[in-house]
């Protein structure tokens, strides 16, 4: 492993003026669990490693069930699934924040820092793509927002320019008659990286028989999470049935692209789509029924 | 069933010697080791799977601030073709040699080619980076059947295929070809109702221990070498470092630290000797140690293997006769276990005709090292399906078809040896009673499954001394590496002749100049051999006491009788003293008091297991989960059952892993794409049920109490049973191994 120089950062101007300063060879350290790693295993060349985990607004934890869901970046699995509200108002979320890794990985790794890796195999993206989440960036011309769909641009490469931190995500509150799944598919049980994953969120009519909207979101499949657009508003208006899901399952496969690798083959990976999709929507459909 | 004998200590349960320790993270393993002026050394691997080695420069290396020295192939002693004998068979010393470090080609990714020594890790790791390799790159021969191919590229030269004491003229891939033959086979196939003929197809894996290879190496400057490391056996280390540096094991010592898993991949050495080459470059302690990508990369897996099994069976069971083809993957160097597989595959069977042929293939991969009953889990695949697929189509009970055709005392395996008194029915029978076997299993897609399996198990040299304390406990100095509970499982039979309890008994395994000489943990030996010297050193050690009773009450030996720990006289005179008692007066009737034992017993007694696995099978994903798993083990004696018992679950899980997800998976280059834990998916406790562990007893004649090896025969049925099971659940038969969820997906015809 290479030396490198350590900065805990008190604010976010402040790592931003690192950021700045040294560019590619500047990262940010929140949990540490990928960039540790990568480090170590000569995967990423790291002149300067940021620590954010001190910086009140990258550890904000708040949700308040009219505005949403404020996420800090650098907040901890642990942390958000310690909360009952969100776990009732964000199930995929939870779903996905239960999994990445063990126990004690979840004690470090948070999603923002999932977000910022940006593997295609990220488990904790697809679900703040189906709740509609927002990236809050910080950069040395100020702050902007961005959809999550958006952030990832190709295998750990993201939309942040030069300087410009995550400070925290945005979940907007859950309408009425909605709820959210997530789920993976691994050879084992756990220790595992998705072969492929597949998020869905619905919102269904008062009663509970109709798709108003949905979203659907895929990991594994790409060079980065996606957004199965023209899948989701399939859904649309659509009375549930095996059919509408079906066909929503089958736009989501059109739009995989996946790779063969050690983790699975493309063909694996375009079926399970197909599998993991109608599982997400009957999930998340569940869920809103079961709910009184 | 034999009869059992009253034992005190025998089958009890006590707390394993080494665990407190082990269990609070005191114990000392070998990348703990610490030294002033320890160097740490580091070994630089070839990026390609088969290449020539036209030049390497180590100048900018030895420039870097804090490198110490650089070796390569040209510090080893010159091999040339000098052939090694290491006590378990002869070994090329050329190839021996290359495989520590290359000198003229590499011949797998991974492959190591030079080592830095420098003051710390990093500095060393960075070093590597400066070295300059010049290669020339081959195509890479990656299968074993492509290997054999008449036009494959060549790995060795000079390599030409041994075949019953004949070699070929021209060179070839294929090290060696053995064949075993009983009776009439063509008559035996002519006399079948029924024939099944399949092939099948194993993946490389690896044993999977937890602890990376290590070693610290250092020369006094008397030139007396030190090596610390770990290890399944200080000798044999000792002697393939005398054998690779062509120096005298009497100027070698190796001492074993703690061990954290070997099942067979701690026996060939690999850093060991490049820290000592470091040391002598640099007159430092040097230490290596791996990382978990150099484990998958450049120690030894077991083979890949290509199987072809065929039997007859007439039409109520009765097997005619039995062919297989084994085609094992050696990698780099010739080695594959393909012979025990060969002796294995088809001795759970009663079988009059039998023809086996057995091929030992180069290829480019690690070469391959041994793994728990090396090579007889591949083979028992193959056998195990097909026996199942003979059992379905003639609508007999898999169980029963075995129990018909089951290998007893007196029969003669296909490789000579005559079967001594076996156990393999009262396994079969043992399972058959058990509840799992007729638990109700008929829900859609569940399936049940089971396979036998056979492991000859060895003897060979041990070597124990006991030194009795004056306070009634014995310290039992050992030389083998305790790996699954020997040492309570040693400590024991001592414990038993002389009446105390396991308590009583200090066992230390020692390095190589403190005690006798002792062959590796391996062959599922220790507990056997290690143990039968542990009983004739006990035995030693009572033989002396009574000597010293007899003394103490001036009567003659033969009336001093010993029973229960307890000395006491026999004619007439009302004496008696405890094992405690005698050992505090040890001073006054003659001094200290050692006993010895060493051993080299040939009468090692084979195990059997019969496994009976449930499984679900997800038809939309091709993932199988295990549900419910059996093991049914004839362990002759189990010493100290917790240990037995885990010894098996530890076979069966192992196998479960091969089964269904463990493989090196390699691009078209020879890069293995997995080489981590976390892409090389072992199991863990979230995929596994309890698996229940039963322990048949059937005595081995060839041991005092009648011990069995126990630790290798638990790994050969899983594949098979598991495949069968999976047949029972969704009707499709996997042939090759791992049965992984995009294969299952495949044979299903979903993708």
């Amino acid at each position: 492993m290479q030396d490198f120089s350590y900065v805990a950062a008190k604010t976010v101007p402040e790592a931003v003026a690192l950021l700045d300063e040294k560019g590619e060879k500047a990262r940010i350290l929140a949990g540490g669990t990928d960039l540790i790693v990568q480090v170590r295993e000569a995967r990423r060349d790291v002149d300067l490693m940021i620590d954010v985990k001190s910086i009140p607004a990258v550890n904000v934890l708040d949700y308040n069930a009219d505005t949403g869901l404020t996420l800090g970046a650098a907040v901890e699995c642990y942390k958000i699934y310690a909360v009952d509200a969100i776990c009732d108002a964000y199930p995929s979320l939870i779903d996905a924040t239960t999994i990445i890794g063990g126990t004690a990985i979840q004690g470090r790794a948070g999603v923002g820092g999932n977000l910022c890796n940006a593997s295609p195999a990220a488990d904790g993206i697809p679900p703040l793509i189906v709740l509609n989440a927002t990236c809050v960036i910080a950069g040395p011309n100020g702050e902007r927002e961005l959809p999550v769909e958006q952030f990832c641009t190709a295998p750990g490469q993201t939309a942040l320019e030069k300087g410009e931190m995550l400070v925290s995500l945005k979940v907007p509150a859950p309408a009425s008659n909605s709820s959210s799944f997530y789920l993976r598919f691994i050879p084992r049980n756990e220790m595992d990286i998705a072969v492929v994953g597949a998020g869905a969120s619905v919102t269904l009519d008062d009663a509970k028989q109709t798709i108003v909207s949905a979203r659907i979101a895929l990991a594994a499949v790409a060079p980065t999470p996606l957004f199965a657009e023209e899948a989701s508003a399939l859904l649309a208006g659509r009375e549930i049935s095996d059919a509408a899901i079906d066909e929503a399952a089958q736009a989501a496969q059109a739009i995989a692209r996946p790779i063969s690798d050690m983790r699975g083959t493309a063909e694996q990976r375009t079926h399970l789509v197909g599998v993991l999709t109608r599982r997400a929507l009957n999930g998340a459909i569940q869920r809103v029924q079961d709910a009184s | 069933m034999a009869e059992k004998k009253e034992y005190k200590v025998i089958g009890t349960r006590p707390i394993r010697h080494d665990g407190v320790d082990k269990v609070t993270g005191r114990a000392l393993y070998g990348a703990d080791f610490q030294m002033t002026g320890l160097l740490h050394g580091r070994v630089l691997r070839s990026p390609h799977a088969h290449a020539r080695i036209i030049s390497i420069d180590t100048s900018r290396a030895e420039a870097y601030p804090g490198v110490k020295g650089v070796v390569t192939a040209k510090d080893l002693p010159d091999a040339g073709d000098k052939v090694a004998d290491l006590g378990e068979g002869a070994v090329n010393l050329k190839h021996l040699c290359d495989n520590i470090l290359a000198s003229d080609k590499v011949l797998y990714k991974g492959h190591a080619v030079a080592a830095v020594a420098a003051t710390s890790p990093h500095i060393a790791e960075e070093a590597c980076t400066l070295i300059d390799v010049e290669y020339e790159v081959l195509p890479p021969v990656l299968e074993v059947r492509q290997a054999m191919e008449a036009d494959a590229p060549l790995l060795h030269e000079h390599l030409k295929t041994t075949s019953m004491g004949e070699t070929a003229d021209e060179p070839s891939n294929v090290a060696s070809h053995i064949q075993h033959k009983l009776g009439d086979p063509e008559k035996g196939f002519a006399e079948a109702d029924i024939v099944v003929e399949r092939d099948f197809v194993t993946g490389t894996v690896h044993q999977g221990y937890i602890e990376p290879h290590n070693a610290t190496a250092h020369f006094n400057q008397d030139g007396q070498l030190t090596i610390w490391c770990s290890t399944q056996g200080a000798f044999t280390v000792r002697e393939q470092v005398a054998e690779i540096l062509q120096y005298p094991i009497s100027k070698i010592k190796v001492v074993p630290m703690e061990i954290g898993g070997g099942f067979g991949g701690k026996i060939s050495v690999y850093i060991k000797p490049v820290a000592a080459l470091l040391a002598k470059k640099t007159g430092k302690p040097v230490k290596v140690l791996m990382s978990r990508a150099d484990v998958f990369e450049g120690t030894g897996p077991t083979p890949a293997s290509y199987i072809r099994v065929k039997m007859g069976a007439t039409k109520d069971g009765k097997i005619t006769a039995a062919e297989a083809y084994l085609a094992f993957e050696a990698g780099a160097y010739p080695g594959a276990p393909v012979g025990p597989g060969a002796m294995c595959i088809f001795a759970p069977y009663s079988i009059e005709n039998v023809v086996i042929d057995g091929y030992d293939v180069v290829v480019n991969k690690p070469k391959t090292a041994p793994y728990r009953a090396p090579g007889a889990p591949n083979a028992a695949f193959g056998s195990e399906s097909v026996v199942d697929e003979i059992a379905e189509k003639l609508d007999i009970d898999p169980l029963e078809i075995r129990l018909l055709n089951a290998a007893k005392e007196g029969d003669r395996r296909a490789d000579g040896p005559i079967h001594p008194r076996i156990g393999c029915i009262e396994t079969l029978e043992a399972t058959k009673a058990h509840p799992h076997y007729t638990a109700p299993n008929g829900k859609k897609h569940h399936g049940r499954g089971v396979a036998s399996g056979y492991w000859f198990n060895i003897g060979l040299e041990s070597s124990v001394t006991i030194n009795v304390n004056s306070d009634g406990t014995i310290n039992l100095i050992e030389g083998s590496t305790d790996i699954g509970g020997t040492r309570a499982s040693i400590a024991m039979q001592a414990a038993e002749v002389l009446g105390i309890p396991a308590e009583s008994v200090n066992p230390s395994v020692v390095d190589t100049n403190s005690v006798g000489y002792t062959a590796v943990t391996g062959g599922s030996r220790t507990t056997y051999a290690t143990g039968y010297a542990a009983y004739e050193a006990a035995q030693e050690v009572k033989r002396k006491m009574i000597a010293r009773a007899a003394k103490l009450w001036e009567v003659n030996e033969a009336n001093v009788q010993f029973a229960d720990g307890e000395f006491s006289c026999i004619n007439g005179k009302e004496e008696q003293i405890s094992f405690r008692d005698l050992c505090a007066q040890l001073g006054q009737t003659g001094g200290p008091i050692v006993g010895s034992g060493t051993v080299n017993p040939g009468g090692a007694g084979g195990a059997y297991a019969t496994h009976v696995v449930d499984v679900v099978v997800d038809e939309e994903t091709g993932k199988v989960e295990i549900l419910r798993y059996t093991a049914v083990q004839d362990a002759g004696r189990a010493i100290h059952p917790s240990y037995v018992e885990g010894q098996i679950q530890g076979g069966a899980v192992q196998g479960i892993g091969w089964a269904l997800n463990e493989e090196y998976i390699y691009n078209a280059e020879g890069t293995m794409t997995n080489a981590s834990f976390l892409d090389y998916r072992m199991p863990t406790c979230l995929d596994l049920p309890m698996i229940d562990a039963v322990i048949v007893e059937v005595p081995n004649p060839g041991h005092p109490y009648g011990v069995r090896g126990v630790g290798e025969v638990p790994i050969v049925p899983p594949m098979a049973a598991i495949a069968n099971a999976i047949y029972d659940a969704i009707g499709v038969r996997m042939t090759e191994l791992p049965m992984s969820p995009d294969r299952l997906l495949k044979a299903m015809g979903k993708i």
